[in-house]
């Protein structure tokens, strides 16, 4: 880890300082009960809310193929009730104490959330601890089917009946190998939504859902001493679970060469969609490559935005991004066209920009720009107690500490003018996935081998 | 990837870092609570009965926080809010004209002249005005609704003196070059070609010409149609600006950590000079009679899910049923537990999300009830919407009407939380001219609402007879069920929900 290196070097103070400025420290205690449930208290008496959050170390990623799509419809079925909460029930408490909730699940882990009065902490804690440890006995297969079709519906409205709403699902295979754990997305396939069961639930939930694969955060208006009693009275009497499964480990991805695809699509315009394998969370690159997607797309002076939106003129929009998980990285652009532009013309651009950034470099202005930006981000990530709740679990994920916030600031900060054209060279210059989505029986639009990126 | 239980937006794009959204809220904003009497938990309490649910402490009476307001010689209204937990400013300036203003012939203007504002400002070109802001690392934002034209400003206040200088700039000496305006132009246009793909927003687009007509401005698209884009000049843009964008006709709502006194400072040196200008009344056409129950099928093909709107033109936000309609709204489909939700959703799964809103403007807005359902099920979902909106008109039981009570008054506190939170709590206030100690009131005022005053309003605002039913779908697969449902008449519609000339 990056700030252990810091340490060692007796900068750690300096580094921080400089790059955490005017971003205040997470205070907070950890503590971990019997049972293996890490908990993290963050106070926050500026208004009279709370927020709850609870991460399970378990996503997308450690599903198997044929049951893609799990995880995710494992947690909708979270909210359908448990022993001792009755279907419905959950929603309607917690509606009645002035409390929102939600869940999500990603690659790596899914969260479950509230944020309330601060007078409703209590009613939300027990809420997570019944379904943490009481959610079998009253599951059904009714509970199953009804929150099936309402995945079935979320992947519609998300994905198949939006516009180039498929695309990503075609890149993911064809960026990682069969049977890697992203190579599939979160909200899985019809046919494997179709197919789980209602043993898959019990099986699912007796393999991940226990407390020493939990962490619970809770950041707000409360006494400490209080939720502390709270949270040994409603969590520790739920049973340890047995060892987990390892989780999935994979190998380097590498594209041998690059590929291109076609996919049609109910649009009017084409999009164009470049995606290489790129560094994964926290790795030593991942800071310099969010600065690298926003150096090339993320304002108006960015080099892909301002060549081909604001100059030329021939995109409608343009866009890149960096995103990274506990196993590996993707780093993507994307553009589509103007009515009459081709995808051709648009890769021909977007490899000449690519080609010039990797050889000139990027001006103190740009990198300016992009880490100033991240820098202001990583103070509105404070603002809300939902968000630091959810802020707590993230770095207890990926660095086991918690208030990991400024170092994670740190890192940016540190990115320099030559990281940021290192990258481009490394990660860019390597083969990657073509992916040209085109109105119905337009393939003939399809980017080609001429789209080659030569970087010397 | 992720995946949300609610409602989760984003395009492709972003499909990949997506966001929550919740299940459809009302318009308007909850208040402040008083303390509800229930038994307290004591942490220490010896007896644990896991069975059942903790009961709640009360929850304190919540203090907002005190706005100052001051007025500006040149009528501008300054209100302050100080909030120092984190060392950031949020910056709203109000102007009280929107849409609304838009010429007739000529839709999107308003919201045009709102985009430009950051394309060239004083001696700033587009692209001086985006490096500033990413060098600062603030953002400077600018938008359009029905009633009000909007310019933000978040910032750390560690660089506020040169972004209140560039927030100046944007707000008050916009130059609207051409070649910029053009870009823009040929920017709408295409989003216009692209609206095709998109069933959610042809279905709004529809609903809204289906029931205010052409001739009404709510009927026409805030964002212009293609002609109107096409005929918009530079001319008519400098117009809209000079003519709304004055310190009379406007307000700036500052909240954040800084002082009421420097902001005051600040204001008079940098708004003080703007000048006042006399603002014509807009006119808002009454809206036409609404028809008998009808549906208007537009034609998706090979659509997986029907979107679905169905209602009528609601009530304007000065109505005195506000809070009852709040209340009512929110049993029907303004919660995640409301009733269109629980029914379409949690019991049938023929939807991801259902809910119903009133948008209460100036004038009467649309009450709209709206899902995005699975194609083979329109018929079946028209069938149990048409349940709920028959059903809302029967009176409420009490435990419903209690937990939607308590849902809006307790929700309060957070929604006062952020800077942005708190300026954006100010805007409503200032456009409808709702008194600055509005939301002190708020917790009691649905406290009052009983189980009457739902089924008053509900009756009155809710009237199935008169309902425009707008499916945008998979024609050749949904036609015959909608038919076969004989709610009314069914019409063919284009996406601009035009009758379809066979």
């Amino acid at each position: 880890m990056k700030h252990t290196v810091f340490i060692a070097a007796g900068c750690f103070l300096i580094t921080t300082v400089a790059a955490g400025q005017g971003i205040p420290p997470l205070t907070h205690e950890r503590y971990t009960l019997d049972n293996g449930l890490t908990v993290i208290l963050h106070e926050d008496h500026s208004t009279p809310i709370v927020a709850v959050n609870v991460w399970y170390r378990v996503g997308s990623g450690d599903e198997q193929p044929g049951r893609t799509g799990f995880a995710h419809l494992f947690e909708h079925v979270m909210f359908m009730g448990s022993e001792h909460v009755p279907v419905g029930a959950f929603d309607q408490w917690l509606e009645a104490a002035g409390a929102n909730n939600n869940g999500s699940t990603n690659r790596d882990r899914t969260n479950y959330f509230e944020w309330m009065p601060a007078n409703a902490l209590s009613l939300a804690l027990w809420l997570e601890a019944d379904r943490m440890g009481w959610l079998l006995p009253t599951m059904d297969q009714a509970k199953l089917d009804v929150q099936r079709d309402v995945v079935k519906n979320e992947r519609r409205q998300s994905y198949d009946n939006v516009p180039y709403g498929r695309a990503f699902e075609t890149i993911l295979a064809a960026v990682y190998p069969p049977g890697h754990p992203y190579s599939w997305p979160t909200i899985g396939s019809m046919t494997d939504l179709s197919a789980a069961s209602l043993e898959d639930v019990k099986g699912f939930f007796r393999t991940y859902y226990a407390p020493n694969n939990a962490t619970l955060a809770i950041a707000g208006d409360f006494n400490r001493d209080s939720v502390k009693v709270w949270v040994q009275r409603y969590f520790a009497e739920i049973p340890r679970g047995p060892v987990m499964p390892p989780r999935p480990t994979v190998g380097e991805v590498t594209i041998p060469k690059d590929t291109f695809l076609v996919m049609e699509d109910k649009v009017q315009l084409p999009r164009l969609y470049y995606s290489w394998p790129s560094a994964k969370a926290f790795h030593a690159d991942d800071a310099s490559l969010d600065l690298l997607s926003y150096v090339l797309a993320g304002d108006k002076n960015s080099r892909l935005y301002k060549r081909l939106v604001y100059e030329m003129q021939v995109a409608q929009d343009v866009s890149a991004f960096q995103i990274s998980g506990r196993l590996d990285g993707m780093f993507g652009v994307v553009v589509t066209p103007k009515p009459g532009q081709s995808p051709t013309r648009m890769a021909q651009l977007v490899n000449e920009e690519i080609r010039k950034l990797s050889e000139g470099g990027i001006s103190p202005r740009e990198l300016a720009r992009a880490q100033n930006t991240y820098r202001a981000q990583f103070l509105d990530q404070l603002a809300s107690v939902n968000g630091k709740a959810d802020q707590l679990n993230f770095y207890d994920y990926f660095s086991g500490t918690p208030d990991y916030v400024q170092q994670d600031a740190a890192r940016y900060a540190a990115v320099t003018a030559a990281d940021v054209q290192r990258v481009a060279r490394d990660y860019l210059g390597k083969p990657k996935v073509v992916l040209t989505v085109v109105p119905e029986g337009k393939v003939d639009l399809m980017v080609k081998e001429l789209g080659n990126v030569r970087i010397p | 990837m992720s995946a949300f239980r609610r409602h989760l937006t984003g395009t492709a794009v972003l499909a990949l870092a997506a966001a929550c959204t919740r299940a459809p809220a009302p318009e308007g904003t909850p208040a402040p609570a008083t303390p509800i009497q229930v038994v307290v938990d004591t942490p220490r309490a010896p007896a644990f009965d896991r069975t059942k649910p903790p009961t709640l402490a009360p929850l304190g009476q919540l203090t907002l926080p005190p706005v100052t307001r001051r007025e500006l010689d040149n009528g501008l209204e300054l209100l302050v809010v100080e909030h120092h937990e984190l060392p950031v400013v949020d910056m709203i300036l109000v102007v009280k004209t929107g849409g609304e203003g838009d010429p007739a012939a000529k839709p999107g203007v308003a919201t045009l002249t709102a985009s430009m504002l950051d394309e060239g400002a004083g001696r700033r070109t587009a692209l001086d005005i985006a490096d500033q802001e990413a060098f600062l690392g603030v953002q400077v934002g600018s938008g359009s609704g029905w009633d009000q034209s909007m310019v933000t400003l978040h910032a750390p206040v560690a660089v506020l003196d040169s972004a209140m200088a560039l927030f100046a700039d944007v707000a008050l000496r916009p130059t609207f070059p051409t070649a910029d305006l053009e870009r823009l132009r040929k920017e709408r246009l295409t989003e216009l070609l692209q609206l095709k793909d998109r069933a959610p927003q042809i279905a709004d687009r529809a609903y809204a010409a289906i029931l205010y007509g052409e001739r009404h401005p709510y009927g026409r698209p805030l964002t212009g149609t293609e002609a109107s884009t096409r005929a918009i000049t530079r001319a008519d843009v400098r117009r809209f600006y000079q003519t709304y964008f004055r310190p009379n006709n406007a307000t700036l709502i500052v909240v954040g950590d800084v002082t009421d006194a420097d902001v005051e400072q600040r204001a008079r040196a940098l708004f003080g000079t703007w000048e006042r200008g006399t603002i014509p009344a807009t006119q808002v056409t009454e809206p036409p009679a609404a028809l008998a129950t009808a549906i208007y099928l537009i034609d998706k093909p090979g659509a997986p899910q029907s979107s679905v709107r169905i209602g009528s033109i609601g009530v304007p936000r000065s109505t005195e049923d506000y809070f009852s309609i709040l209340v009512m709204n929110t049993i029907l489909g303004g919660a995640f537990t409301s009733r269109l939700n629980n029914n379409l959703r949690e019991t049938h799964g023929y939807t991801y999300g259902a809910g119903s809103g009133f948008s209460m403007r100036r004038a009467a807005g649309p009450f709209t009830a709206r899902a995005e359902v699975v194609g083979a099920k329109s018929d079946s979902s028209l069938i149990e919407f048409m349940k709920e909106l028959n059903a809302i008109r029967e009176a409420v039981p009490d435990a419903e009407l209690e937990k939607a009570k308590r849902y809006l008054q307790l929700q309060l506190p957070g929604e006062f939380e952020t800077t942005g939170d708190i300026a954006s709590q100010l805007v409503p206030v200032v456009v409808h001219g709702l008194p600055l100690d509005y939301y002190n009131s708020y917790v009691q005022r649905i406290e009052s609402v009983t189980v009457a005053d739902v089924q008053r309003v509900a009756q009155r605002y809710i009237d199935p007879s008169k309902f425009a039913v707008v499916v945008v779908g998979d024609r050749k697969a949904i036609e015959a069920g909608l038919r076969a449902l004989n709610l009314g008449e069914l019409s063919v519609r284009d996406i601009t929900g035009q009758p379809v000339r066979r």
